[in-house]
C-alpha cells in the first residue's frame, strides 16, 4: 500500500491517530515492524482490534471470574510491576501470599494447630496446582515402593471421565497412567465404587472433583473416603485422595458447609482450588494444600531463605505478577465469610431464576443439579430437527457466549448447553438470557431442519421407511453436524 | 481488643482512618467472619504494602518494572479475559499466535513465507524451559524405544550456572542435571568440557545467551560445531537447547552477526522472557521450536477454534490476557528500531556505571561488556568488609542490590550485581555510584566483622586456616544467612 507523504515529518505529531498514517498501513503480523510508532497509534490499533473478541462479562461458557470492585483493580494495577518471587525485595508481598493459604487451608479444616502453619502455595491456577499436588503422590508412592523394594516404572492415577483436561496433561507430561471410570447417561460423575475396583498397587491416588465441569455436579467424596479406608485395610495398601476443589471449594463452605468432602475425611490428603473462579479473582491464580507437611515430600521443595526464616517454595512457575495474589487476599478480609456466602447464595438464587425459566418453555430437560456449582446444563428434549448447537450459534448473536458440547465416554450421544452463573451475572441478565433463548426457539421453528442422521456412538444410519424422507445431500452437509460432535468432543479444554 | 460499636447507620460517614477497621487486628490465618469496607480494604493492604521494595528500585531484577501509560491502559481492559478461552477471545488468540511469529524471526526459524512457527507464550521462562525439555525428553525417548535400548536414564548436560528452573525441571521431570562446574575467572559452561560429558542418555545440552551470574553470552556457536562433531563420531543425536530467557531480546538488536539462534542448525528450542528483555511485566515468556518435527505430536492437545485446529502445548491453562496483549504492543509499537535504542541505552547507563565503580579503585568488574547489560563486581580486598554488607548498607538509600556467591567450582567468589534495566537512567547511575562511594567510606570506618568471625570459629577448635580458606569460611556464613540466594536473583 503506498503511503502517502503529504505531512512533513513535524508535523506527525498533531495528527490525531485516526488522522495519521498509521492507519492506514497494515498491522505486522509474522515480523517485527522496522520502525517504531506513537504509543497513541498503537494503543488504538490493538484496541480496535481487541473490540472483536468477545466480551468478557457475557461469557458464560466460563467459571473465570470476570469483574472484580474498582479499589482492587486499584491494588492490581499500582502492583503490576512487582515479580511475585522477588521474595527478599517483596516480603509483604511474600506474607499475603502465606495469609491467603492458611485461610484457606482453614477453611478446608486443614488439622492445624494454634501456632502450625500451612503447608501450600499460590499457583498460576488450579493446572499447576493439580500438576504439583500429582507429582507429590508420584515422588511419595515411588520413595514407598523403593523402600519396599517393589517396581515404580507404572505408576497410575484414577478419576472420572469427566475430568478437566489438565489431568490428562498432567498423566501424558508426568508420565502416570489415567485410568478413568467412564460415565453413563444421567450418571455424569465418577462413581466411587467403581473407582475404588480400579485401584490397585500403582496408584498414586484418587481424584475426586467437587464441581464437575460438565454439569456442576460435587461428586461423594465422603462414599469414596469409606470405600477406600475399606480397601486400604483389605490389601494393605496406603491410596489417598486428592480433591480438586477448583470450583466447588469456594462454595461448598459457604453453601454446604455440612458436606463433608475437605479434610475431615482422612485419606483425602491434597486439595486444589481456583482462586479464579468462585475465589472471586481474575485469571490467574490458584492453590494447592496439602493435609501435612509429611504429605510433601521434602525433597521436591526448593527451599530460600526469606528474613532469616525459611520459605520453601514448590512452584512450577517462578517470575509471575503479584496482583492476583494480593487481589485475593482482598478479597478475602473485604467479604469474609459472610460476604463470599451472600455472593454465593446470590448465584444460587439467579441460576434457579434461570433453571425455571427454561424449565417453563417446556423444550429443554435439565441436566444439572441444584446441589453444586451454580450453574445451568440443559438439553433439547427433542433434538431431531434442531440441535444444541445451532441454538449456541444463534445466541452469539445476541451476544451471549453459550457454549455446546458433548458428554464424555460413555454418554456421548448426549448434548448439553451450559450457563455458568458467576458473581456478575444478576438477576436481569438471567431474565433477559431467558426471553432471548425463546426467541432463538422460535427462530430455529422455522427453519427447515438441517438434515441429519440418527448417530448412535458413531453409527451413521439412514433411515429408509416412508415416513422419513432419505435426503441425499452433499458430502459436506453430511460431515458438518458428525464434525461438530467429534471436534466438540475434544473440546474438553475450553472449559475449565 | 474491643471494637468501638459507632451506629451501623452512620458507618458510611466515617473516613477510613476514622473507622474501627484500622484498629482490629488484620486477619492472618483465618477468613474474618464480616465484610468490611471495600475502601477499608483496600487502604489496610495498600498500607502494608508500602513496606515491600520499591520495584523500580530492585536492582536485583531483570523483570521489567515500567511500561507506558498506553499499555498499562490495554493492560487494565483486558485483565479479565482468561486467556485459554480462544473460542471467544480469537483476536486475543491471534495476537498470541503474531507474537510467536515474530519471535521465530527474530531467532531465524527456518520458516517458510506462508509458514506459521510452531511455539506459544508461556507464564514465563521456567515453563517455556520445562515445555522444551519435555519435548526432548519424549524425543529422547521415542529414539531409544525405536532402537530397542533403554529409556529410564535421561541427563541433560549445563553450566553450573544455570538459573533455578533447570534443577526443577530435572527434579520434577526426573531428568539426571550434568553441570559442567566453573572455574575461577570462567563463570559459564565451557563447551568443550560440556560436549565431553555428553553420553547416549543425554537427551540434549543447554546453553545460556545471558548467564544470570555475569550477564555473559555462551558461545553456542562453538558447542554447536563440536557437538556436531561428536554426533557425527557416535551416530547419537544429541541436540540444544538455548536459554535466551535474558539475552534473546538483546542479542539480536545489538550483535545481529553473532550467530547463537536457528542458524546454528543443532540448536531445535529456545526460550526467552518476554518480562526481561522483551519489555513487558512479569508473567509471560516465549518458547519457539525450530520445527513441527522438534516437537512431538503426543505431547500437543489439539484443541478445536473456529474450526481451525489450534494445537496447545503449556502447562498452565487459565491465565490472564494482558501480558500477551502487551507484549504484542510493544512488538508494534517499538519494531526493530525502538528495541534497537532501549538495548543501547541500557548498554551506555552500564558502561557508565561500570567506569564510576571501577574508578573507586575498590572493586573488580566480574561482568563482560558483552552480554546482558548488567555490572557484577567484587570486592579487590575482602579480607575486612564483604559485598553483603555493602549491599545491606546500599539498603538505606533505598537500593535493593544482591550480593552472592558463585557456584561451584568458584564459591570463594562473592560479587555484587546490578542489572541495567530500561527504566535505569543515567541520572539514577551516577545517583547510584555516589551512594556506592558513601558506603564504602562509611564501612571502612566500621571494624571488621569478618575478624570477629574468624576469631569465634579459631576459638571453637578450628586450626589455623590459610587466607583462601577463611574466605570460603565467611562465603559460608553470609551464604548460609541467605541461603540459596541464586534462587531469588533470577
Amino acid at each position: 500500500m503506498v503511503l502517502s507523504h503529504a505531512a512533513s515529518d513535524s508535523d506527525v505529531s498533531v495528527h490525531s491517530t485516526f488522522a495519521s498514517r498509521y492507519v492506514r498501513t497494515s498491522l505486522p503480523r509474522f515480523r517485527m515492524p522496522e520502525n517504531s510508532i506513537p504509543k497513541e497509534a498503537a494503543y488504538q490499533i490493538i484496541n480496535d482490534e481487541l473490540m472483536l473478541d468477545g466480551n468478557p462479562r457475557l461469557n458464560l461458557a466460563s467459571f473465570v471470574t470476570t469483574w472484580m470492585e474498582p479499589e482492587c483493580d486499584k491494588l492490581i494495577m499500582a502492583s503490576i510491576n512487582k515479580n511475585y518471587v522477588d521474595m527478599d525485595e517483596y516480603p509483604v508481598t511474600t506474607e499475603l501470599q502465606n495469609r491467603c493459604v492458611n485461610m484457606i487451608a482453614h477453611l478446608f479444616n486443614a488439622p492445624l494447630g494454634e501456632t502450625e502453619t500451612a503447608v501450600g502455595v499460590g499457583t498460576v491456577g488450579s493446572s499447576e496446582a493439580i500438576m504439583l499436588a500429582g507429582l507429590a503422590f508420584k515422588r511419595k508412592w515411588q520413595n514407598k515402593r523403593k523402600a519396599e523394594g517393589k517396581p515404580f516404572d507404572k505408576p497410575n492415577i484414577v478419576t472420572g471421565a469427566n475430568v478437566q483436561v489438565c489431568w490428562e496433561k498432567f498423566a501424558r507430561y508426568f508420565e502416570v497412567e489415567l485410568k478413568e471410570v467412564k460415565l453413563r447417561e444421567g450418571y455424569y460423575v465418577m462413581d466411587p465404587e467403581q473407582a475404588v475396583e480400579m485401584v490397585d498397587e500403582n496408584t498414586i491416588c484418587v481424584a475426586a472433583i467437587l464441581g464437575s465441569t460438565l454439569n456442576g455436579e460435587f461428586e461423594d467424596v465422603k462414599l469414596l473416603n469409606d470405600l477406600l479406608v475399606l480397601k486400604n485395610k483389605e490389601t494393605g495398601l496406603d491410596i489417598p485422595i486428592h480433591v480438586d476443589a477448583a470450583s466447588g471449594g469456594f462454595i461448598a463452605p459457604f453453601l454446604y458447609p455440612e458436606l463433608e468432602w475437605d479434610f475431615r475425611l482422612p485419606q483425602v490428603k491434597s486439595i486444589n482450588v481456583s482462586g479464579h473462579k468462585y475465589g472471586l479473582v481474575y485469571a490467574g491464580i490458584g492453590w494447592v494444600v496439602w493435609r501435612n507437611k509429611e504429605d510433601l515430600p521434602d525433597e521436591l521443595i526448593f527451599h530460600i531463605n526469606y528474613l532469616g526464616a525459611d520459605q520453601p517454595t514448590f512452584t512450577l512457575n517462578f517470575s509471575k505478577g503479584s496482583s492476583q495474589v494480593i487481589a485475593q487476599y482482598y478479597q478475602l478480609i473485604r467479604l469474609g465469610h459472610e460476604g463470599y456466602r451472600n455472593v454465593m447464595e446470590n448465584c444460587r438464587e439467579n441460576m434457579i431464576v434461570l433453571r425455571e425459566g427454561l424449565e417453563k418453555t417446556g423444550r429443554f430437560s435439565i441436566v444439572s443439579k441444584d446441589e453444586g456449582i451454580p450453574l445451568v446444563a440443559f438439553s433439547l428434549k427433542d433434538n431431531s430437527s434442531h440441535t444444541e448447537f445451532e441454538i449456541s450459534e444463534m445466541l452469539r448473536r445476541y451476544g451471549w457466549i453459550v457454549p455446546a458440547y458433548t458428554m464424555p465416554a460413555n454418554a456421548e450421544h448426549i448434548t448439553v448447553l451450559r450457563v455458568v452463573i458467576r458473581e456478575d451475572f444478576s438477576r436481569t441478565l438471567a431474565e433477559r438470557l431467558v426471553m432471548d433463548i425463546e426467541k432463538v426457539m422460535h427462530e430455529l421453528d422455522e427453519l427447515p431442519s438441517r438434515v441429519i442422521h440418527k448417530i448412535s456412538l458413531g453409527e451413521v444410519k439412514s433411515e429408509d421407511n416412508g415416513d422419513n424422507m432419505v435426503v441425499t445431500v452433499k458430502k459436506s452437509d453430511i460431515e458438518k453436524p458428525i464434525e461438530i460432535i467429534n471436534v466438540k468432543k475434544s473440546d474438553k479444554p475450553i472449559f475449565c | 481488643m474491643a471494637l468501638a460499636r459507632n451506629s451501623d447507620s452512620e458507618e458510611h460517614l466515617h473516613s477510613t482512618f476514622a473507622s474501627r477497621y484500622v484498629r482490629a487486628v488484620i486477619p492472618r490465618f483465618k477468613m474474618p467472619d464480616n465484610s468490611m469496607p471495600k475502601d477499608a480494604a483496600y487502604q489496610v493492604i495498600s498500607d502494608e504494602l508500602m513496606l515491600d521494595g520499591n520495584p523500580r528500585l530492585n536492582l536485583a531484577s531483570f523483570v521489567t518494572t515500567w511500561m507506558e501509560p498506553e499499555c498499562d491502559k490495554l493492560i487494565m481492559e483486558s485483565v479479565n479475559k482468561n486467556y485459554v478461552d480462544m473460542d471467544e477471545y480469537p483476536v486475543t488468540t491471534e495476537l498470541q499466535n503474531r507474537c510467536v511469529n515474530m519471535i521465530a524471526n527474530l531467532f531465524h526459524a527456518p520458516v517458510g513465507e506462508d509458514e506459521a512457527a510452531i511455539g506459544c507464550g508461556t507464564v514465563g521462562s521456567s515453563e517455556a524451559i520445562m515445555l522444551a525439555g519435555l519435548a526432548f525428553k519424549r524425543k529422547w525417548q521415542q529414539r531409544r524405544r525405536a532402537q530397542g535400548l533403554p529409556t529410564d536414564n535421561p541427563n541433560i548436560v549445563t553450566g553450573a550456572n544455570v538459573q533455578v528452573c533447570w534443577e526443577k525441571f530435572a527434579r520434577y521431570f526426573e531428568v539426571e542435571l550434568k553441570e559442567v562446574k566453573l572455574s575461577e575467572g570462567y563463570y559459564v559452561m565451557d563447551p568443550a568440557k560440556a560436549v565431553e560429558m555428553v553420553d547416549e542418555n543425554t537427551i540434549c545440552v543447554a546453553a545460556i545467551l545471558g548467564s544470570t551470574l555475569t550477564g555473559e553470552f555462551e558461545d553456542v556457536k562453538t558447542l554447536n560445531d563440536l557437538l556436531a562433531e561428536k554426533n557425527a563420531e557416535t551416530g547419537w543425536d544429541v541436540a540444544i537447547h538455548v536459554d535466551a530467557a535474558s539475552g534473546g531480546f538483546i542479542a539480536p538488536f545489538l550483535y545481529p552477526d553473532l550467530e547463537w539462534d536457528f542458524r546454528l542448525p543443532w540448536v531445535k528450542s529456545i526460550n526467552v522472557s518476554g518480562h526481561k528483555y522483551g519489555l513487558v511485566y512479569a508473567g509471560v515468556g516465549w518458547i519457539v521450536w525450530r520445527t513441527k518435527d522438534d516437537l512431538p505430536e503426543d505431547l500437543v492437545f489439539h484443541i478445536n477454534y473456529l474450526g481451525a485446529d489450534q494445537p496447545t502445548f503449556t502447562l498452565n491453562f487459565s491465565k490472564g490476557s494482558s501480558q500477551i496483549i502487551a507484549q504484542y504492543y510493544q512488538f508494534i509499537r517499538l519494531g526493530f528500531e525502538g528495541y534497537k535504542n532501549i538495548m543501547e541505552n541500557c548498554m551506555d547507563n552500564a558502561r557508565r556505571l561500570r567506569e564510576g565503580i571501577e574508578m573507586t579503585g575498590k572493586f573488580n568488574i566480574v561482568s563482560k561488556d558483552i552480554g546482558v547489560p548488567l555490572v557484577a563486581f567484587s570486592l579487590k580486598d575482602s579480607s575486612k568488609h564483604t559485598v553483603f554488607e555493602i549491599a545491606e548498607s546500599l539498603r538505606k538509600f533505598g537500593w535493593i542490590i544482591p550480593a552472592y556467591t558463585m557456584p561451584a567450582d568458584a564459591q570463594h567468589i562473592a560479587v555484587l550485581r546490578v542489572v541495567i534495566r530500561e527504566d535505569f537512567s543515567r541520572g539514577l547511575a551516577d545517583r547510584l555510584i555516589t551512594h556506592i562511594l558513601q558506603v564504602l567510606k562509611e564501612i571502612e570506618g566500621l571494624p571488621s566483622r569478618i575478624a570477629h568471625i574468624a576469631a569465634a570459629a579459631k576459638v571453637s577448635g578450628g586450626e589455623e586456616k590459610t587466607a583462601k580458606m577463611s574466605l570460603e569460611d565467611i562465603a559460608k556464613y553470609w551464604k548460609r544467612l541467605v541461603e540459596n540466594k541464586r534462587n531469588i536473583v533470577c
